[in-house]
């Protein structure tokens, strides 16, 4: 009974004669500029926050002049968004593998409290009660990463929980108290690193010019460090796979445990040096600060066109979201406009973010 | 002759159902061998078994003679086993390079790559673009598109060509041709007959007779979570192995082949 796979051949056997070498191709027919557009996007989303943050910064540059225009200005919109574009550094590496970091705002808090206390109450040299601060959030991250990835729990339910469990230890050990700036001059003045200026083009009185707080320049380098990490190592694209699909990264072979834990340790360790950041922009170690901090920086992520299912986005994005309310904040305010319009603004654009979002993954269909 | 990958009585149970029933399995160095069997009879459950995508509760594995203890796909990887599953395990959003240097990233030498941890991006779009050439599927024109712009035979191909790039001892193929057309079916199984021509045995899961048919050497039928027998495709029939697999038929001795 062998005619079985003799007969099996038959119908294809016009194949095999004539085997063309296309397989299969790409219709050459005109696609249209939506079309066009939408495939760029999909292959570099953080192009719609960037033409976005142009565009509000030409329209607040026209209808405000050189009052929003200069270097100070400018420079001034960093400094208010440096906390937030650190805090989401760390929000977007979890929300990019598919999760979500709601105990950023109280690992920031809680770090900063640690280091402050550590050095004051106990007289720890200011050197390890940083290295402590930093530890601390370290090991809130670890927390956060062994209940998502070991015990498997949703990351919003840990991190919820995380938040309650960070700021209650937070009020708890400060006793609410909070640590003077002129004390921290005085005795801890490595507290208040990230505080400190570099000026270009000021006049004598320190007034005017660009004005880079060392917080700043660290937010920046932090951004594009992670950017390059992301895009060009084996973890960064692990990273990517995991939050793309956890179930078809492990069976091509990336280990998801060590990736999710490596993350949520990472995003803890860059919320402990925001807490050092908010020391230097706050001037003192108060645990009732940085309570936005959460919100804030989702509403970045969001903007900067990070997908919340995962494995989508660039952390340049995120930048670029954050900078999108700094500017927002800054311009409406200049104008006199009332508070209230910068959040419908942006409430808009969180909206508008995700439809894109949305949009662009339909790309191949 | 030793069999290159060996399964003796393998059980897996999801609660109350035994999806592995001290089931036996036998691949031979050099050869094809083709896994059939109606849905649910615990095909994939054997597969997944055998390249660590699940832990049997009883039964042991041998590589070549050796008994190995595989956690995950990656231990079965760096074992030489290299698997194409159903779903192809692809991750949409990035690149065919990317996807197909998953886990096993090739770094550019010297201080960049030991330091810097940075990728050998050009060697390893160099690599995925020869792969792909040598399964005829170069009408991709663009090795850094991604995966999820592919249509289905175009992932398909690229997941096959994956395992044939780096399985070094054993390739699993489950269902290689199911989402493909006639023209892209055919590539796959000349690739296969390929793969087995470099001396690399191959387990093929496939419902399509016709190709089993065609490329197997031995036909193992799974049946109600066991080896019911494994035939020679030149001594039986399509309709015997159908009969066979349903249960229509008894099989005449055990391993006929």
């Amino acid at each position: 009974m062998s005619e079985g796979s003799a007969n099996s051949q038959d119908y294809e056997t016009v194949v095999k004669a004539g085997t063309a070498e296309k397989v299969a191709e790409f219709g050459g027919g005109p696609v249209s500029a939506l079309k066009r557009i939408q495939h760029m996007l999909h292959k570099a989303p953080s192009m719609v926050p960037l033409i976005v943050l142009v565009m509000s910064i030409v329209i607040f540059g026209i209808l405000l002049g050189s009052k929003f225009f200069s270097p100070f200005a400018l420079t001034l919109i960093l400094q208010q968004v440096a906390i937030v574009g650190i805090v989401g550094a760390a929000q977007s590496l979890v929300i990019l593998t598919a999760g979500i970091d709601l105990s950023v705002g109280a690992i920031m808090v809680l770090s900063s409290v640690v280091m402050g206390q550590f050095a004051f109450r106990y007289g720890i040299p200011v050197e390890v009660a940083v290295g402590c601060g930093l530890l601390c959030g370290v090991l809130c991250g670890y927390i956060n990463g062994w209940l998502v990835a070991v015990m498997k729990l949703p990351p919003f339910i840990v991190t919820l929980g995380m938040w309650q469990i960070v700021l209650a230890t937070n009020f708890l050990y400060s006793a609410n108290e909070t640590i003077r700036s002129q004390d921290i001059d005085s005795q801890a003045p490595l507290l208040h690193f990230f505080g400190r200026t570099l000026s270009i083009g000021a006049d004598e009185a320190g007034r005017g010019g660009a004005t880079f707080t060392y917080g700043v320049i660290f937010m920046v380098c932090l951004v594009l460090l992670l950017a390059y990490v992301l895009r060009e190592t084996a973890w960064g694209r692990h990273v990517y796979a995991v939050g793309d699909d956890p179930e078809a990264a492990e069976l091509s072979g990336v280990q998801i445990r060590k990736v999710l834990i490596s993350v949520y340790v990472l995003s803890g360790l860059i919320c402990a040096f925001a807490g050092w950041v908010l020391i230097g922009r706050i001037g003192s170690v108060s645990p009732t600060s940085g309570q936005l901090s959460n919100i804030e920086s989702i509403t970045a992520v969001v903007i900067g066109g990070i997908s919340l299912f995962g494995g989508r986005g660039s952390i340049l994005g995120m930048l670029f979201g954050a900078l999108i309310v700094g500017v927002f904040t800054l311009g409406l305010r200049l104008l006199g406009a009332d508070a209230q319009w910068t959040y419908l603004l942006i409430g808009v654009l969180i909206i508008a973010a995700v439809a894109v979002d949305q949009w662009i993954r339909k790309v191949s269909v | 002759m030793e069999p290159i990958l060996r399964g003796v009585n393998l059980v897996k149970r999801y609660g109350r159902v035994t999806a592995l029933d001290h089931c036996n399995f036998e691949l031979y160095p050099g050869e094809i061998l083709a896994v059939i069997g109606d849905n649910g009879a615990g095909k994939s459950s054997l597969i997944k078994a055998v390249s660590g995508a699940t832990i049997p509760d009883e039964g042991e594995v041998y590589l070549e003679g050796k008994r190995v203890h595989f956690q995950s796909p990656l231990d079965a990887r760096h074992a030489g086993i290299e698997t194409v599953y159903q779903t192809l395990a692809m991750s949409p959003a990035l690149s065919i390079a990317d996807n197909m240097f998953m886990g096993r990233e090739l770094r550019k030498p010297g201080f960049m790559g030991s330091v810097l941890r940075r990728l050998d991006r050009p060697e390893m779009e160099r690599i995925a673009r020869e792969k792909l050439t040598e399964l005829g599927l170069m009408t991709i024109q663009n090795i850094n598109q991604a995966v999820e712009t592919l249509s289905g035979g175009q992932r398909q191909g690229v997941a096959v060509a994956r395992a044939a790039a780096f399985g070094s001892k054993v390739i699993i193929l489950d269902e290689p041709t199911a989402a493909l057309g006639v023209k892209e079916s055919r590539r796959v199984l000349e690739l296969i007959l390929d793969v087995k021509a470099r001396g690399i045995p191959i387990v093929l899961i496939s419902h399509n007779m016709p190709h089993v048919f065609e490329v197997a050497d031995r036909i193992h039928i799974h049946r109600l979570g066991k080896r019911l027998c494994v035939i020679n495709p030149k001594d039986h029939s399509m309709s015997d192995a159908v009969a066979l697999m349903t249960g229509a038929k008894e099989p005449e001795e055990q391993h006929a082949a």
